[in-house]
């Protein structure tokens, strides 16, 4: 093929920058000293300081990092003996198994939202942080499922066969061959969901109760309340953490 | 220590048959519960009824489904496909170069270029949403920039509408676009387009005689993936759109939470659902054809 011409490359980094200049002039504008916040009238930090004291945030932050702690946690203790269970299993299982795991993923998250609801009605779970944990780990079940596979299906298994003749338990062949193997992948995953927990939006707005606002939650009633350059300093501090949590989970899932 | 015999071999392996299942079964009981069952309890609920304080009747009844042939709701599933299918036309428009260009480019500036593409994606949905709200809107920085250079003598209204909705689709989706099409464009043998363009064929010809059909995988794919989401959408629509740019998913929002119509707002998810499994069923005909195509060869 020849090389990309001119032409071509002007497109691409137009592109590029209509991916990268919404985000870049929210975090330049985050640093605006104006409340009409278009205009540009010198540097400041002002907004992150309103930020900093705003407790309600706070609350949200906090309810934030519960949810994705716990639902990350639990995401993990099913994933990791499924994704193993998967590749272990016969082909016919593993056939019926794996798009039912997967079934998430094509679900519109709409109407995850409201299947889950009407099922916590149905229950007569009173809608509180425990079922948005619920809701999180089910979405983000697949998507562990899916990062901790494809490292598995590289897994050598002639290591763990070497193990079970030199008569290694399951127990100690996973916790000393596996283990080790499958970690980077795990960390990986674990980023991730964590991530997408922190991020999601949809799937809570619909199950979370009174008391249960989690930061998305906040930042979508910010946004309908009308602009503030609050909202500026609180997504350039969003953009910042995910950047970070997903070059971190990249990082991991190469090694 | 003795080597193992054959029977103990077997038997260890009896012994890993058996922990599968206890491998399996915490994350099969908690997916049949927390996403099956959720879903069969949807399909039930939208043959009931509503009742008149919002709550559930059991009286079966088609009624729902003979509602959203009204012409207020097919309004809004004919919006929404029409919606969807701009983003995923746009998409495949600006997709295409872009993933084309990745493709040409030395090994390890693709993966530099393709992490970049992704970053953005891994932002905050609701905070890429609401950046074009702060660069469209009325007063935004759009219009002020373009007022003061004198480019425009009065403000674009341009938010909450259909285009603002499609804007921020494409915005969110392209990623989804490139991908897809990167990996397809990256596989053809560099061979048959050198081929092409010894017997003369100019870029249109070799794009659409060469690339298209080659890539043909790969473009199903990266439409499948933005057409699902953006049939879909909740967030952009909400935020982005106006009084008239309602999507299914705005719809069903509107009858599970103001409404209260549980019933009608089951049955809706459930046509979005069909929809969604239409699309995924063409998709895995498209791979499966191309497959067949390959296997012959």
């Amino acid at each position: 093929m020849r090389a990309p011409g001119v032409w071509l490359s002007t497109l691409s980094a137009l592109g590029l920058a209509f991916l990268y200049l919404p985000i870049a002039v929210l975090v330049v504008f985050s640093f605006n000293a104006s409340r009409l916040s278009a205009t540009w009238q010198g540097l400041s930090w002002q907004w992150y300081e309103v930020l900093w004291r705003d407790e309600a945030l706070r609350a949200a932050t906090e309810n934030s990092l519960l949810v994705a702690g716990v639902s990350t946690v639990i995401v993990m203790l099913l994933g990791v003996p499924a994704a193993m269970g998967l590749e272990l299993v016969r082909a016919r299982w593993r056939r019926v198994l794996e798009p039912m795991f997967l079934l998430p993923l094509v679900i519109p998250e709409v109407m995850m939202g409201v299947a889950l609801l009407l099922l916590f009605v149905f229950l007569r779970m009173p809608l509180s942080l425990t079922t948005v944990i619920i809701g999180h780990v089910a979405f983000n079940l697949p998507v562990a499922i899916v990062v901790l596979r494809a490292r598995l299906q590289k897994l050598d298994f002639r290591l763990l066969e070497a193990a079970y003749d030199l008569g290694a338990t399951p127990w100690q062949a996973f916790r000393r061959i596996t283990l080790p193997l499958l970690f980077p992948a795990i960390l990986g995953a674990m980023l991730l969901a964590f991530t997408i927990s922190l991020d999601d939006f949809i799937v809570t707005f619909f199950v979370a109760g009174p008391g249960a606002t989690t930061l998305p939650l906040k930042v979508y009633s910010m946004i309908k309340s009308g602009l503030s350059p609050e909202i500026n300093a609180l997504s350039a501090v969003l953009v910042a953490v995910s950047m970070g949590l997903v070059g971190l989970s990249l990082i991991f899932q190469r090694r | 220590m003795m080597p193992a015999s054959p029977a103990q071999n077997r038997d260890r392996k009896g012994e890993a048959r058996g922990a599968l299942c206890w491998l399996l079964a915490p994350a099969v009981l908690w997916t049949a519960f927390f996403c099956l069952l959720p879903l069969a309890v949807i399909l039930a609920v939208s043959f009931a009824t509503r009742g008149t304080y919002g709550g559930i009747l059991w009286e079966l009844s088609l009624e729902n489904y003979r509602d959203l042939l009204h012409l207020l709701y097919g309004r809004i599933f004919g919006q929404s496909l029409l919606l969807a299918a701009l983003t995923t036309i746009v998409c495949l428009a600006m997709g295409f170069p872009l993933a084309y260009y990745i493709a040409r480019l030395p090994p390890r500036r693709q993966a530099l270029w393709l992490v970049l593409i992704m970053v953005p994606f891994w932002t905050n949905f609701l905070v890429r949403t609401y950046a074009w709200i702060f660069i469209l809107r009325t007063e935004g920085l759009m219009n002020t920039v373009l007022l003061k250079l004198g480019l425009i003598p009065t403000p674009i209204e341009i938010l909450y509408s259909n285009s603002a909705v499609v804007l921020g689709l494409v915005y969110g989706y392209l990623p989804f676009m490139v991908l897809p099409l990167y990996a397809a464009i990256e596989r053809v043998d560099r061979a048959l387009i050198e081929a092409a363009w010894d017997l003369y064929a100019d870029r249109w010809s070799v794009f659409r005689l060469v690339l298209v059909p080659l890539t043909k995988p790969g473009i199903v794919a990266g439409c499948v993936l933005v057409f699902i989401p953006s049939l879909g959408a909740f967030i952009t629509p909400d935020l982005l759109g106006g009084a008239r740019s309602m999507m299914v998913g705005n719809l069903i929002q509107h009858e599970y939470l103001i409404a209260r119509d549980w019933p009608l707002g089951s049955a809706i998810s459930i046509v979005l659902m069909a929809l969604v499994t239409g699309a995924m069923i063409w998709y895995f005909r498209a791979q499966s054809v191309v497959d067949d195509k390959r296997g012959a060869s």
